[in-house]
């Protein structure tokens, strides 16, 4: 109970560098991910022979299918980036189903994504429009609108970050919360038992299950392809 | 005595900020609504409706998340205890 709402823990130290929780989880996700895209994508035939060459192509294509709708088929490049950027943070939000705490409940993980796509955009801004076509873009169509454009132009990456980071989390922190209250309702119901050291509260079982199934599976996957959306959306319309 | 004050009034913010979830709950209603009724109107074009609707769910609740996380930051990590 008392932890609901901490951030992430630090799990050891090398030197002055604090690794916590969120970059070990991170680095799971790394090396489950490399291997389950060289068991699906080992042994490839033209004509697909088994079932996890036809998932390994379904993904690939959905990922393409969503680039090219999105950014036009200039933009084919981006599609291996928004696919990693969509694993890691469907499976970043995924790890809590199995009792791990999620790398996406991180305000620094999602807060570099959205730096990441910033840049993008200000790249492809300059690159389309120049140095001084840039700065004038911020002028535009009046000039006294220049303050509302710069904030519009930071409140882009800050909405993507605080998105993603509070949905995660406040799931997590209301999944908590609900877990101890529903652990103190069967303590004073008089429906707790000890059976040995560890202790088992009746209405624990199942109920905080329904929520899970809400905030972690299908919040996470939802908000997952919104960031990887707007990342689309948000580069794309920066190179027209 | 002091910090009991100022956390039972970072307590009441945190539930003032929450008010803020009104906005988007109207919103996304509205857009979930005229999503269906495009659909009604248009099935073949169910999938695009579906699409642009969640973004657009997504941006009307980023409002809410705000002052989600205002709260959060409120109750968790409280900025008011550190100035006593």
């Amino acid at each position: 109970m008392n932890d609901v709402g901490n951030g992430p823990k630090v799990v050891f130290e090398i030197g002055p560098i604090q690794v916590t929780e969120t970059v070990v989880m991170g680095w799971l996700i790394i090396v489950a991910v490399t291997i389950l895209c060289l068991w699906l994508t080992h042994g490839m035939k033209k004509i697909p022979e088994k079932k996890r060459q036809v998932v390994a192509e379904m993904f690939v294509k959905f990922v393409n299918g969503m680039v090219r709708e999105n950014m036009g088929p200039s933009m084919m490049k981006f599609a291996p980036y928004i696919g990693t950027l969509l694993v890691y943070a469907v499976l970043g939000a995924l790890i809590s189903m199995i009792g791990l705490r999620s790398m996406t409940a991180d305000i620094n993980v999602t807060a570099t994504w959205a730096l990441m796509t910033f840049a993008l955009i200000t790249y492809y801004k300059f690159k389309n429009n120049g140095p001084i076509g840039y700065l004038k873009s911020f002028a535009q169509p009046v000039a006294f609108i220049l303050p509302l454009n710069i904030i519009s132009e930071i409140a882009t990456p800050a909405s993507m970050a605080f998105r993603l980071f509070g949905n995660v989390a406040g799931g997590m922190v209301i999944t908590g919360l609900l877990y101890g209250a529903l652990g103190s309702l069967s303590s004073a119901l008089g429906l707790s038992f000890e059976v040995g050291s560890f202790g088992f509260n009746v209405f624990q079982v199942g109920i905080p299950a329904v929520l899970s199934v809400y905030f972690d599976l299908f919040s996470g996957c939802i908000q997952a392809y919104i960031f990887s959306m707007l990342t689309m959306v948000n580069v794309g319309a920066a190179n027209e | 005595m002091e910090k009991a004050f100022v956390l039972g009034c970072s307590a009441v913010g945190a539930g003032l900020a929450m008010i803020a979830g009104i906005g988007p709950g109207i919103g996304e209603g509205y857009a979930v609504g005229k999503t269906i009724e495009a659909i009604a109107r248009q099935p073949e074009a169910k999938g695009d409706c579906t699409r642009t609707m969640f973004i657009g769910v997504a941006m009307a609740e980023s409002t809410g998340i705000y002052a989600f996380v205002v709260a959060l930051i409120l109750l968790f990590a409280n900025p008011f205890i550190g100035k006593l």
